[in-house]
């Protein structure tokens, strides 16, 4: 049984268009994922390369049960994605570019609620909270501080305690160290390391870093406007596309140089 | 090395549900404690709001108008109050999306395995409790400061009343949370909206009877008709639970309905938003 396995997977989302027709605005029809199919062993790390726009989110959202597919399927250790949510929301957890929590609160209260939200009772969190925060190197004396307090470094560290504290085995890393400080961005890639090695976990990467991708995973995948162009090891993809870096790989995959921004980037937006 | 649990595994799980429960309690308490100044203010507000309406008694014994002050006085401190606690009830209820998207966690809490019945009765009853404590401080605050006189009310009959209200007001605010839910730009405004038709339909502060027949009509249907209505018998006449009767039964049927109604209406707002991509964070 594979972890995570997506066959043709498809989603479009609609966009209101400025001109009018009668009294209603028209709208534009926006694909987001383009019958994407890929399955991901256990304990596998799978990073996804693309653009802004290129779907990646989509994906990962999709995943995560907070969008409904348009057509295609998902499964996460063989339980339906969109039709056995609340069991597959107990196996995956996610980590995003915003780190996202109540800013009032401490990264303590956060995470007691947040884990409580996953069956976790107070017993079992007033010291694991502690442990896993010395875990992803934050310091535990400043736990109590509101998190509008902490850098945008320590807070990612403390996103990644959340995924963590409630144990998943299938990790979604949405751009996780996008934005971060050269420092941080290597203490989380070294944590990304560290869980691979002692959690149990699978791991899909959504980044565009390409020397992330590199590093960290097993398989890298290439998506370009919502389609699945190239899924293999990076020495594989290398050979296959005659290149002598993932750079050129990507460039040589979709026609167009990384850096380059999607010209229908809109699909961001909606995704 | 982790099992991978199956379906069975979060079945029936009683002690799940009560732990996710708390969760959301939990959570709120925590939110008032970090805005503790917030709440200060906004109690402030409610005090000025209340005493200004309650004035207006006094006013027109100025104007020369002939009415009993203290029971004029009471009609509308318990109107104002009870409209300050129905504030409250929607205002949690309705913030259970805006507010999270604001803060930008609306997609942890969607993704995390909760039951939306239990999520959204967790904030109703935090919402309830809150709201209680709250409004008998301000009632305690402006009858003093009235120096109001109730010496027949009974106030097990109007806590009972309040209590049983409190079903449908959860019910009702249910339904105006899937608001923010499918339309982020405009959805707290539009729970504002439902708010306010409440309060010209369920004499707050003056009898339905004054208002025109379909107004009247739609008054049967509102909760506050039966809970303003209820808690002015026991507190002005001195109505005990069985006086109070005719007001419980029309609010244990609403309550019946807008229960379950309100989670039907939030589950289809769930799944608008999960089909066109609107359980997002804002900016």
């Amino acid at each position: 049984m594979y972890a995570v396995e997506v066959d043709n997977l498809r989603k479009e989302f609609f966009r209101r268009d400025a001109t009018r027709s009668g009294l209603r605005r028209k709208r534009k029809r926006v694909p987001a994922l383009e019958g994407v199919s890929f399955a991901i062993e256990r304990g596998e790390c799978v990073a996804i390369l693309g653009q802004n726009g290129s779907g990646k989110s989509t994906l990962v959202r999709l995943l995560s049960t907070l969008l409904l597919n348009d057509g295609g399927s998902a499964r996460i250790f063989g339980h339906d994605v969109f039709a056995e949510q609340r069991v597959v929301q107990r196996l995956v957890n996610r980590v995003s570019v915003e780190a996202s929590f109540f800013k009032k609160m401490s990264s303590e209260e956060n995470l007691a609620y947040a884990a409580r939200f996953y069956g976790m009772a107070p017993k079992e969190t007033k010291d694991e909270i502690i442990r896993i925060l010395q875990r992803v190197g934050f310091p535990t004396d400043r736990r109590h501080e509101g998190m509008e307090h902490l850098s945008r470094g320590m807070q990612q560290k403390v996103a990644l305690a959340r995924a963590l504290l409630t144990s998943p085995v299938v990790l979604l890393l949405d751009e996780p160290t996008t934005g971060l400080d050269p420092r941080s961005k290597l203490e989380v890639q070294d944590f990304i390391r560290e869980i691979r090695t002692t959690h149990d976990a699978t791991i899909l990467l959504c980044t565009h870093d390409l020397h992330e991708a590199e590093i960290l995973s097993d398989r890298v995948g290439i998506l370009d406007r919502g389609r699945l162009v190239a899924l293999a090891p990076v020495t594989e993809l290398k050979e296959a596309y005659d290149a002598d870096t993932l750079e050129e790989a990507f460039f040589a995959a979709t026609g167009r140089a990384f850096e380059e921004e999607d010209e229908d980037a809109e699909r961001g937006v909606f995704a | 090395m982790s099992t991978i649990p199956g379906p069975m595994v979060f079945r029936g799980s009683l002690r799940h549900e009560a732990i996710t429960f708390a969760g959301v309690v939990e959570r709120n308490w925590y939110l008032i404690k970090r805005y503790f100044w917030w709440e200060l203010a906004f109690f402030v507000w409610s005090l000025a709001n209340t005493l200004t309406i309650v004035f207006i008694a006094k006013g027109i014994k100025a104007a020369g108008g002939q009415i009993d002050v203290n029971r004029a006085t009471t009609t509308l401190l318990i109107g104002a109050v009870i409209w300050s606690y129905l504030g409250i009830v929607f205002e949690f209820m309705t913030e259970t999306v805006a507010w999270e998207r604001w803060e930008g966690t609306i997609e942890y809490t969607f993704m995390a395995p909760l039951r939306r019945s239990v999520h959204l009765f967790g904030v109703g009853v935090f919402a309830v409790v809150y709201g209680v404590f709250r409004s008998a401080v301000l009632f305690t605050v402006v009858a003093f400061f009235f120096g109001l006189h109730m010496p027949d009310a009974n106030f097990i009959a109007a806590i009972a009343v309040l209590t049983v209200a409190s079903a449908s007001f959860i019910g009702v605010g249910t339904m105006t949370s899937v608001l923010p839910l499918i339309s982020p730009e405009k959805g707290a405004q539009l729970g504002f909206v439902a708010q306010g038709t409440l309060l010209v339909i369920s004499g707050v502060y003056y009898p339905v009877s004054v208002l025109p027949q379909w107004m009247q009509w739609l008054s049967t249907i509102s909760p506050a008709t039966y809970a303003l209505r209820g808690i002015r018998r026991a507190l002005l006449g001195g109505a005990s639970l069985a006086g109070v009767w005719q007001d419980i039964w029309p609010l244990l049927i609403i309550g019946t309905v807008a229960m379950p109604l309100g989670l039907w209406v939030f589950g289809r707002g769930e799944v608008y938003a999960k089909k066109h991509g609107k359980l997002k964070r804002s900016g």
